[in-house]
Order: structure tokens, then sequence, then C-alpha cells
């Protein structure tokens, strides 16, 4: 009975997989798109021989040029191999995590423009623990508030580098 | 015997109260980096930078540079009683460590692999005491298109010798000198790829985007493995340690060959991963018994952790001597000293002895204060292990955020942490290489401003780059690392035919 069960769940893996072939062409394209970037800023300021020397252009319209056929090679290869290609970028088992971290931090960066460090912080540390590890609430408490206060004594207090306030911290009068 | 002398006059610098007491505060930050995922070396010391700007730049290098020299030791501590690398140099320390955590023998295998540290490290410092000063002298005479010509070297070294494809190492370190490139242009005073945003004006730092790539990325890759951590404890007594070091020195032949092969990673910009899987593939090809690897041998414990540490000091020697660092830790270190106004390259030995002195004397030391410290304080560091990844994980992705933001307190380095993030993730799962783009963006200035002032010497005529016997020679070596890939692949084609037409 084992063995059945070994087979439909290497199955179900495998079709749930996203392939290296997808992720691969999106980031040649990108550094293509780059590229063309580069070389199409290159040009305007002038890749030429100016007054005083070589002008701005020069050196980055060359950089842009071999980024360029670099990605072109990596785009062409993954368009070639296209269809035999079989490499397995990440499982399903796999990306989900992933993006249970990435959502968050993305919401974490954001909500640091409007807030300050501190309160995301708390709140990012707190969501992890109640939500992932399984924390009870007061243990949850105590370690969200706590890191962001340490960091708080140590960067403010002691180095004297100031880190990014919100509207709270301002009503407490820091 | 001049640097005998200086030497010792550099270790009188280091030996103050205060510097003892930075070495003693870095080795214990470095190690708790080593074994944190997600915060290695290069991020690491990326973050804590922006806390010694107040510091004076002796006591701040030397605190720095023992950070690095404790992520180096960390590395190993997770590898062999987690069977988790800390660091990706410590990855072949896991094929013969772990086994023997599992055997029993971890407090054995901690014991070699902090010793093979030492060993290795203390080799490439004494090749540093030596030799820096006489390449810093030969290079008093470098002119610009001496200077183009190492750094198409350094970057040509890294076509030819990474294993991941030669057309991903290229794009991987044209983004760098693209990125590099973007904002004012310090000849001309013009504005390039800003295109009209004002955020762009200042250019990405490169410690941000080794914050982003290394710190952000390396969450996110640890993330995919689902986060159990099952660990073997050690205890480490005097006895224990005793006995492993009365059988290290019949492997003597290893340590030779493995600092070699570090000190040689190291100084052209291999770096110290390739250096630890080279190093551990020699000692097991040239093993009376190979098929013991893999299985408890100590010599894999001891190969891989020799050459790493070797290659991880050795790359401040081009870094010291040229302003050309060898590995990603370097360069940041390089950007510490620029940002101390200390510009490294040759006149650093002439003009700030001390520092460079002090320096120097401080990788001895705090090589010495580093094994002590981690062999004494072992059961502690697998502690911090048992904590769950759920609380580990957010806080260092606050510590990451507090890094970027305060390198130049300013928002949008922390969005851009975040997109050199998911950019680490994507470049280390589909296989490029992270080092040659960190590099370029470091590098990408000064390697225009000497591309641009050969240019201006020559008039635009390229045959200034083998105008001389020296930089000929730089030069072609260059771009035989360049072709090193076709031409590799065409002999092992000749082979296969002429084995064919046998």
């Amino acid at each position: 009975m084992t063995t059945p069960n070994k087979e439909s769940g290497d199955a179900r893996t495998d079709s749930a997989a996203t392939l290296t072939r997808g992720p691969e062409l999106v980031v040649g394209l990108v550094l293509m798109a780059i590229a063309g970037l580069v070389i199409t800023d290159s040009l305007r300021v002038g890749t030429g021989w100016g007054d005083e020397g070589p002008r701005s252009g020069y050196f980055p319209f060359y950089i842009g040029l071999f980024l360029l056929a670099s990605s072109s090679v990596i785009v062409l290869s993954a368009l070639l191999t296209w269809s035999k290609s079989k490499a397995v970028f990440a499982t399903r088992e796999e990306l989900v995590p992933v993006f249970q971290m990435l959502v968050p931090m993305v919401i974490y960066v954001v909500a640091m423009v409007y807030l300050g460090i501190y309160l995301p912080s708390a709140i990012l540390i707190g969501y992890f623990m109640r939500h992932h590890g399984g924390f009870a609430w007061p243990a949850s408490l105590a370690v969200s508030i706590s890191v962001p206060l340490v960091f708080f004594l140590v960067f403010e207090k002691w180095f004297l580098v100031p880190l990014p306030k919100g509207p709270i911290e301002n009503m407490l009068g820091f | 015997m001049d640097e005998i002398n200086n030497l010792f006059h550099g270790f009188a610098v280091a030996l103050t109260l205060p510097n003892i007491a930075y070495m003693l505060i870095g080795i214990t930050l470095g190690v708790l980096i080593g074994v944190l995922p997600g915060l290695g070396g290069a991020n690491g010391i990326a973050i804590l930078l922006p806390l010694t700007f107040s510091m004076n730049p002796t006591s701040a290098i030397i605190m720095l540079s023992c950070i690095y020299w404790g992520a180096l030791f960390g590395g190993a501590i997770t590898s062999i009683l987690f069977n988790i690398p800390g660091e990706p140099w410590s990855v072949a320390t896991t094929f013969d460590g772990y086994p023997m955590a599992q055997q029993g023998k971890a407090a054995q295998a901690l014991t070699a692999a902090f010793t093979s540290s030492f060993i290795g490290a203390f080799f490439a410092v004494a090749l540093i005491t030596f030799l820096a000063p006489v390449l810093a002298k030969f290079a008093l005479n470098f002119g610009p298109a001496e200077y183009f010509a190492v750094q198409l070297l350094t970057f040509c070294s890294f076509v030819g010798m990474s294993k991941e494809p030669p057309a991903k190492v290229i794009a991987a370190m044209m983004l760098g000198f693209a990125l590099a490139a973007v904002g004012m242009d310090s000849v001309t005073g013009q504005l390039r790829m800003t295109y009209d945003f004002p955020v762009l004006l200042k250019g990405f730092d490169f410690l941000i985007a080794v914050i982003g790539l290394f710190g952000i990325g390396e969450i996110l890759l640890t993330m995919e493995e689902g986060l159990a951590f099952k660990g073997k404890s050690a205890k480490l007594n005097p006895k224990v340690v005793w006995e492993t070091w009365k059988t290290l020195p019949r492997y003597w032949l290893t340590f030779l060959r493995s600092t070699a092969i570090g000190c040689w990673m190291g100084i052209t910009p291999g770096g110290a991963t390739p250096a630890s899987f080279m190093s551990y593939g020699i000692a097991q090809r040239m093993s009376k018994e190979p098929e013991t690897f893999g299985k408890g041998q100590i010599e894999g414990v001891l190969a891989p952790e020799t050459a790493a540490h070797a290659a991880g000091t050795s790359a401040l020697l081009p870094m010291l001597t040229l302003g050309i660092p060898g590995s990603p830790t370097a360069a940041v270190l390089l950007g510490g000293l620029m940002i101390w106004g200390l510009q490294p390259g040759p006149m650093l030995f002439v003009e700030h002895k001390d520092f460079v002195w002090g320096l120097i004397a401080s990788m001895y030391l705090g090589n010495i204060v580093g094994l002590l410290v981690v062999l004494t304080t072992v059961p502690y560091w697998a502690a911090f292990l048992r904590i769950p990844f759920s609380v580990i994980a957010p806080v260092i992705v606050v510590i990451c955020a507090i890094g970027a933001y305060t390198v130049h307190s300013a928002m949008f380095d922390v969005v851009m942490m975040m997109v050199f993030g998911v950019v680490g993730y994507l470049f280390k799962k589909l296989k490029y290489p992270m080092a040659p783009l960190v590099l370029a963006l470091v590098l990408g200035d000064m390697a225009e401003a000497s591309f641009r002032q050969s240019m201006l010497m020559s008039q635009g005529n390229m045959s200034i780059f083998w105008s001389n016997g020296l930089v000929g020679g730089i030069f072609g070596l260059a771009i035989l690392m360049l072709v090193w890939p076709l031409l590799s692949s065409a002999l092992a084609w000749a082979k296969t035919t002429a084995k064919a037409g046998d």
C-alpha cells in the first residue's frame, strides 16, 4: 500500500512544481530591458570623444552592449531548450513559505514609510510568532515589544543614530 | 626585516585595551552572524558599518575585520551540529562534519574545524605580512592602464573560474557595472541613467545591494526548506581538544595543500566558497581511503575549513595593496575604508603606516582570540539555533531594514534592499553568481575612471594596454582567463575525439 501512495505523492509535486525555464526567461528579458535603458541613455549623453576626452556614455555604452549580448544568450538558450527543459525551479511546497515571508516583508517596508520603523517591526515579529511559530500571546507580545525597544536604546541612545519614526513616536515626543 | 619592525609597531597599536575590547566584541558579533541564517560576513559588516563612523578608523577596522574572522569561525558550528551551512563556504564542511556529529564525535569535528580555520588564516596573514609591502611598492609605479588591466583581470577571472555558466557571470557583472554608472558622472558632471527620478541621483550604494542580496535573499531561500532545526549538542572540554590536537600533525600535507589553494583563490577573486570545495575534492582524490569521505572523515573537515579561512583572509591582500577586493566581504571593508577617508592602494602603506600595520597585527591577534572564544563558547552558540525560525526570521528582516536605512538615512534604500532581496533569491535559484555583481558595483567607478584616463593618455588608442611588458602581461592573462571556459571545453572535446579515434 505504501508504494502507490508514494507514487501519487510524487506525481502531485511534479504537476505543482514551477519549472526553471519560466523565471529564467523572465530574468533574461528584464536584463535585456535594462541593457536597452543603459544603451539608450549612453547614446543620449554621448558615447564618443568630447572636448576634454571621453564623454559620459563612452564606458557605459559598452557595458550596455555586453549586458545585451550576455542576456540575449541566456534568453536564446532558454527558448531553444524550452520544450526539453524539465529542471524544477521550486515545488509548490517550497514556494508557499517563500511568499508567506515575501508578502509580509513588502507590507512591512511600505508600512515603514508611513509609520516609522518601530511599530511595523513589532507587528512583523508578533505576526510571525503568533501565526507561524504558534507562540502564545504573552511570549509573542514580550518579544515583539522588547526587540524594537532594544534597537531603540542601542541606536538612538547609545550610538546616536536616528531611525525612521512615525506619528506614534512623534506623539510620544521623540 | 623592515616588515618585522613594522609588525611589532603594529602590535603596539593593536594591543591597547580598547582595541582588544573591540576585538572581543567583533569576534562575538561575528560568530553570532556566522551562526544565524540570513546574516553573513558581507551583509553583517555592511549593517554594522554605520555604527563605526564615529569611531577612530583603526579601532573600527579592527572590530569589523574581527567580525569577519568570527563569521568564518561561526559557519563551521552550524555545519557540524545542524547540517545547515551558516555560510556558503562551510557547505563543504557539512559533508564530513555532520556525519562525525552523528557518530558522537561532534567535539572532535568542531576542534578540528576551528583549529584548521586558525591554521589557514595564520598562514594567509603571514603571507600578507611579507607580500603586501612588496606588492604595494611594486604597485606604486602603476599607471591608469596597469590599474585597468588588473581590474580587468579580476573580472575575467570570475568568468574563467566560476562554476556558473559564463553568460550568467558576464550578465551579473555587467548589471553591477550598469548600476554603478547610475547617477552623476564624476568627470563631466552629467547625469546618467537617472531618467529624471530624483532618488536615483545618488546612484546605487553597494552596501544596500549586499544587505538585500545576501540578507533578504538568504532568508527567502531558507524559507523554502521549511524550518525544523534538529541539532546535535556538543560539549568541548580541554581533554577532547587536546586529544584531537595530538592527531592533527599527521595531516600536515592536507593543511599545506589546502592553505595554498585557499591563498591562491583568495588573492585571485575566486573566493572562499570555491576554495573550500576545491580543497575538499583534492583531499578526497589524494587520500589513501577516498571511500571514507562523506562518512565522517576528519580530513574532510580539515581541508575545506583550512582553505576557506586562508581564502577569506588572503582576499584582503589585493584589497589593501591595490584597492581591489578579492571577495564581497573584502569589498565591504574597502567601502568602510573609503568612508573613513582612507584610499586603499599602495599609497596607504606610505601614508597610513600605523593603520595598515595595526590592521595586519590585529589579524594575528584576532584569529588567536577567535580560536579561544569559539573553543570555549560553542554550547551557547548552538543554543541560538534552537530559537525557532519564526522568531529569528522577522528579527533578521528588521535588522536588515535598520542596516539599509542607516547607510544614508534614506527610506528609498530600504525599498531597494527589498528589490535586491528578490533579485538575490532569483539569482541564487537561477545560478547567477552574486560576487561579480557586488564587485562590479564597488569597482565600477574606479574601473571606468582608470579606463578613461588610459584612453586620454593614448588618445583613444587601445594599444596602450599592450604598450609595455607589464600591462601587456596582465592584459594577456586577463584575456586568457576570459576565454578559459572556451579553451577548457575545446580541450575536453579534443580529448574525447582523440579517444574515439583510438
